[in-house]
């Protein structure tokens, strides 16, 4: 199972999303990026997350997106 | 707001698509994004190809070509033509309308009305009701309702956020009145204070087009575009269906009394793959009843999407079968809606190609 980093690493090789507190403010992901995330977390947990949930809050840095997977019982190492 | 029709049906559907396509892959190189991130993109939104007007193609011609077709094969006759409903946001012109163009070309009636409705994403919902509410006349028996659109006309080809899910069709519908009860319910809202997520900003009398509006500027994204295209804000679209469109088919069913699952197939606007099928886990309902695979094969052609639907995924099992479906249709305006009805053994449901 990947982590989330590596997912995102995927997505955006050329940013280090460990110096970033807003992926999407600091440009990292944009709105199109997000759904391609989205899918990828979704295929690599096994988790469904939910349209509504789909908002830059849940998206915005590493902690957000671990409160996210969280909320979906994924317990594993991200 | 909420409505009921009784004593109408849809009798037959046709859509009309250009035979011009482009591919996702060939148009790749437009985008300023690198390939492998434009690629996995393809995947999740179900970009394939998009059919698009060569240009000088207008909405009149695809219409025209449409009508024509159904005369020539006898499945619609001029005489019967009381009313011609065209729900577009290309026009061939600011004016005059486009349906009286269509009128005029096709050589109909002087005693039908043709009416304009500006309207997208939603549009096929809001034409049905137009028909409906046309067909309470007593003299008024038939009704024709085009929906059409070619907005890659005005959708910049660097746009990655828009260029390659759009498309362009008509779909030609015609509704009329029956001696059976058969309910035609829905429900509709807007939010005009959202407007600005999905439009064409220059171009009208507020802001005309200039060689300074056909400046092409970059977003943060690195998509291309000028205020004479088309900007969607993406984000905001799919967060406004994702919140909106759920509770509005979960009121509606409960006002109905009805379950979801006495729905035979969901025929939903498609933005997107990823989008509808969000919305399918959202409301519970399995995939196989509610077809997402327009956008692949077509292009998003706003307010035909729901009657392509119907033509190209159980076309053949219309003119046999009867079914209770739900339409939804979402988009520019905002506007939201969603319509239960029967509908089957209807006189056409097939799909034809503009040369």
């Amino acid at each position: 199972m990947k982590k989330v980093i590596e997912i995102l690493k995927e997505i955006r090789p050329e940013f280090d999303f460990t110096k970033s507190e807003d992926f999407i403010a600091d440009g990292y992901i944009d709105s199109f990026d997000l759904i391609t995330f989205v899918a990828a977390l979704e295929k690599n947990y096994g988790i469904k997350i939910k349209g509504t949930e789909i908002v830059p809050e849940n998206f915005c840095n590493l902690a957000a997106i671990t409160g996210l997977l969280k909320g979906h019982g994924v317990t594993d190492e991200i | 707001m909420k409505f009921n029709y009784g004593n109408k049906k849809i009798t037959g559907v046709l859509t009309v698509i250009p035979a011009n396509f482009k591919t996702f892959d060939e148009e790749m190189d437009n985008y300023q994004a690198d390939k492998a991130r434009t690629k996995r993109l393809k995947l999740v939104m179900g970009y394939d190809r998009h059919h698009i007007v060569r240009e000088g193609v207008t909405v009149s011609d695809l219409s025209v070509f449409g009508m024509e077709y159904l005369f020539d094969k006898k499945l619609l006759c001029k005489d019967e033509i009381d009313a011609l409903v065209l729900v577009t946001e290309s026009p061939d012109h600011f004016l005059p309308p486009t349906s009286n163009i269509i009128q005029g070309r096709l050589g109909l009636s002087e005693n039908i009305l043709c009416l304009d409705v500006n309207q997208g994403c939603a549009g096929y919902i809001v034409g049905l009701m137009q028909a409906c509410s046309l067909l309470e006349q007593d003299d008024v028996n038939k009704v024709v309702l085009i929906n059409a659109d070619i907005l890659s006309t005005k959708t910049s080809k660097e746009d990655r956020n828009s260029y390659p899910l759009v498309g362009d069709a008509i779909s030609i519908t015609t509704v009329e009145k029956t001696s059976e009860e058969n309910p035609i319910c829905g429900e509709i809202k807007m939010d005009g204070s959202r407007s600005s997520a999905l439009m064409i900003p220059a171009g009208g009398f507020k802001m005309p087009s200039t060689p300074e509006t056909a400046k092409m500027h970059e977003d943060k994204d690195g998509n291309r575009r000028s205020l004479d295209n088309l900007v969607m804000q993406g984000r905001e679209i799919f967060h406004f269906v994702q919140t909106e469109v759920p509770p509005l088919i979960f009121g509606l069913f409960e006002r109905l009394g009805i379950k979801k699952d006495e729905i035979d197939w969901y025929l939903f606007h498609q933005p997107n793959k990823f989008m509808v099928e969000k919305l399918a886990d959202e409301l519970g309902i399995p995939y196989e009843k509610i077809p997402a695979n327009i956008v692949t094969n077509f292009g998003n052609a706003s307010g035909v999407t729901i009657p392509m639907n119907m033509t190209f995924n159980i076309g053949e099992k219309l003119l046999n079968e009867k079914f209770k479906v739900c339409l939804s249709g979402f988009g520019v305006g905002l506007t939201w809606g969603a319509m239960v009805l029967n509908i089957g053994k209807i006189n056409f449901c097939e799909m034809t190609e503009f040369p």
